[in-house]
């Protein structure tokens, strides 16, 4: 009883500093740092995501980026007068859905978009499964590149610009709004947004990690063979997996394209992909707080490089000797070097902490 | 296929003498090897039967057979009144068929709890909307879930705490946990393949009460075995298998006496 009243507390005071965090950030750092903290929501919702994929069903997708791309070309093409160019006399002013429209059916297209990716790859695992992966990811981005001719549906390489702003209750996000006198910049406005959206996936992926499915896929990720010998149904579960994957990508590409007002294929190369990996393996496989710890510091750590090295350098050498992009590279492959010698589960793997909180809770349900 | 299918149910219901497990003509081919050739053999409710044979003779590859990982080349089973010729692993174990594994397969860094819960899956229902809603009879199905593997660990004698990681304990203990598993998914016909491989005296003799205590309990049981003492003293009968061909069937007594099994084994003979 005193362990959960302490949880609550602990929960109160971490719900309090996340409603804080952008007024604290603003202050303490400046405003371009709030937008570089919605930019780490928005991966850890696309790391939690493909968690699903491959730290519950243990399926290896290298090409996990384009799904954020479908659900982001998805709200870019129907909340913009983009598509005036392609069908002017279908749509004279371009296509403008209600963002809260489009964010379900970006989900739903994403994840039918997981199946197809998943349907030809269910007899794949591991490193086979990866290069096919890895090869749709770069399908989706070379046809968003492309897709500009004949019918000029993408706009190709310039990407898509002018896409509309969120609006909650009928006030875009897009602007200062003034709430109960305090002025709530636009950057604040979609942190509390992504705040809320990552609530919600992390609350989904906590349900279904703790559930019948979650438990298959955990088998089907252990070994496949004795999971379906055990009466799972491998192929269902592993396309389950990818469309759940994928729906969480495609949401979250959906926040992204409103949020930047601007969407390009260059968004989702195949570095992308490997980042939100990289932050589901250095946190930990499999453990939702791990994984959040991942795409906190994967997402944070070049920012503060790049405000760092920059002006270290001038002040040593008075000139930038590493570009702060290249040193990213040399440490981002020194850290993973190094976890894999020392914690190779990741920072905060999935099953010391449950084995720490698990006899507690199966107690409690006992 | 969905009349026989359906008539075989009525059988099923109707005639409780109908064996069990029958195979006919399985045939196994890999390549140019064949590995299996016209296995005929029946199975009874409630009979510890034993299969046995030299390395190589094609007992686990007869498994795989009946539990859906291979899909014979020639030849079907009949479970429980159904035929069946491809099987799904997954569709044999909703049939009832359970199995454990020569080289132990178990879910290594899942805890002892949740391998035998995943057994569970087959009898249970809640999905994607039951896990996110969290609602009454989701949460009533968990908890019943727990309980029966809770009493499983118990039934099948794990003496280590429920959240122990699996690949931390013993083999003798992860042998049985595979059981526990396997119990877990209400089968019919509970499938083992060497339960006994590497266990010592005293472990294989309480195998041997945990097998009989399970055979009590209504569960079928196949069992493929080295430990030739095992076999003789718990089977009610024997089939031999000798390079994929069965050679001999029948109680173990005269099974121990026929010819062509002493030849099998000694490997003299060229009749």
């Amino acid at each position: 009883m005193r362990s959960d009243k302490k949880s609550r507390i602990l929960f109160a005071v971490l719900a309090i500093a996340l409603l804080l965090l952008p007024f604290i950030t603003d202050t303490l750092f400046g405003r371009g740092w709030v937008r570089i903290v919605d930019f780490a929501m928005l991966y850890i919702m696309l790391a939690l995501g493909l968690n699903i994929v491959v730290g519950y069903a243990g399926l290896l997708d290298l090409g996990y980026i384009a799904f954020f791309a479908v659900g982001a070309y998805c709200y870019a093409l129907t909340g913009s007068p983009h598509l005036a160019l392609a069908f002017p006399l279908v749509f004279p002013d371009g296509v403008h859905l209600s963002f809260w429209i489009v964010l379900p059916l970006a989900a739903l297209l994403a994840g039918g978009f997981g199946v197809l990716l998943g349907a030809p790859t269910l007899r794949l695992r591991g490193d086979y499964l990866a290069i096919v992966t890895l090869g749709f990811g770069e399908i989706i981005r070379i046809f968003l590149n492309n897709l500009n001719a004949p019918v000029n549906l993408t706009n190709g390489p310039q990407g898509i610009s002018r896409i509309d702003a969120v609006n909650v209750a009928g006030a875009p996000l897009s602007v200062t709004q003034n709430i109960l006198g305090i002025s709530f910049p636009p950057v604040h406005l979609y942190f509390y947004l992504f705040l809320t959206f990552t609530a919600l996936v992390i609350f989904v992926s906590h349900r279904l990690e703790k559930s019948r499915i979650g438990r298959a896929w955990m088998a089907i990720r252990e070994d496949e063979i004795a999971a379906s010998a055990m009466g799972i149904n491998t192929r269902d579960l592993k396309l389950l997996a990818f469309a759940m994957g994928a729906m969480f990508g495609g949401a979250s590409g959906a926040l992204f394209a409103g949020f930047q007002g601007f969407v390009s294929p260059e968004s989702f190369s195949l570095m992308e992909s490997i980042m939100v990996l990289c932050m589901v393996v250095l946190g930990g496989m499999g453990n939702i707080i791990g994984v959040i710890l991942g795409g906190v510091l994967l997402a944070v750590l070049p920012e503060v490089l790049r405000h760092s090295v920059v002006p270290m350098q001038q002040a040593m050498f008075g000139k930038i000797v590493v570009d702060p992009e290249s040193l990213r590279m040399l440490l981002f492959g020194t850290a993973l070097i190094v976890m894999m010698l020392y914690r190779p589960a990741g920072l905060l793997p999935s099953r010391v902490r449950r084995r720490e909180l698990g006899s507690d809770e199966v107690a409690e349900k006992a | 296929m969905t009349l026989r299918q359906a008539q075989g149910r009525l059988e099923a219901v109707y005639d409780n003498s109908l064996p069990l497990l029958q195979l006919s003509g399985i045939g196994k081919q890999f390549g140019g090897l064949s590995a299996l050739s016209d296995v005929s053999l029946h199975i009874q409710r409630g009979e510890i039967y034993g299969l046995i044979g030299p390395n190589g003779a094609g007992k686990t590859t007869l498994f795989n057979v009946i539990t859906g990982l291979y899909q014979p080349s020639a030849g079907e089973f009949q479970f429980n009144g159904t035929h069946y010729q491809t099987g799904k692993p997954h569709m044999l174990a909703q049939a009832g068929i359970a199995r454990t594994f020569q080289n132990i397969r178990l879910f290594a860094n899942l805890t002892a709890l949740e391998n035998v819960m995943i057994g569970r899956h087959v009898r249970t229902r809640a999905g994607v909307f039951g896990a996110l809603l969290r609602n009454q009879a989701t949460r009533n199905e968990e908890h019943a879930i727990a309980e029966r593997a809770r009493e499983l660990l118990h039934y099948v004698g794990i003496s280590q705490p429920a959240q122990t990681l699996a690949k931390h304990l013993s083999y003798g203990e992860q042998r049985r946990l595979e059981i526990a598993r396997a119990l877990a998914t209400d089968p019919q016909l509970l499938a083992l393949d060497e339960p006994a491989a590497g266990m010592n005296a005293t472990e294989t003799a309480s195998l041997r009460t945990l097998l009989q205590t399970i055979r009590d309990g209504g569960v079928t049981v196949l069992l493929i075995e080295h430990d030739v003492k095992l076999i003789m003293g718990l089977c009610d009968r024997v089939a031999v298998l000798d390079y994929g061909k069965k050679i001999a069937e029948g109680v173990p007594e005269e099974v121990r006496k026929d010819p062509a099994v002493i030849d099998a084994y000694l490997g003299g003979g060229n009749d």
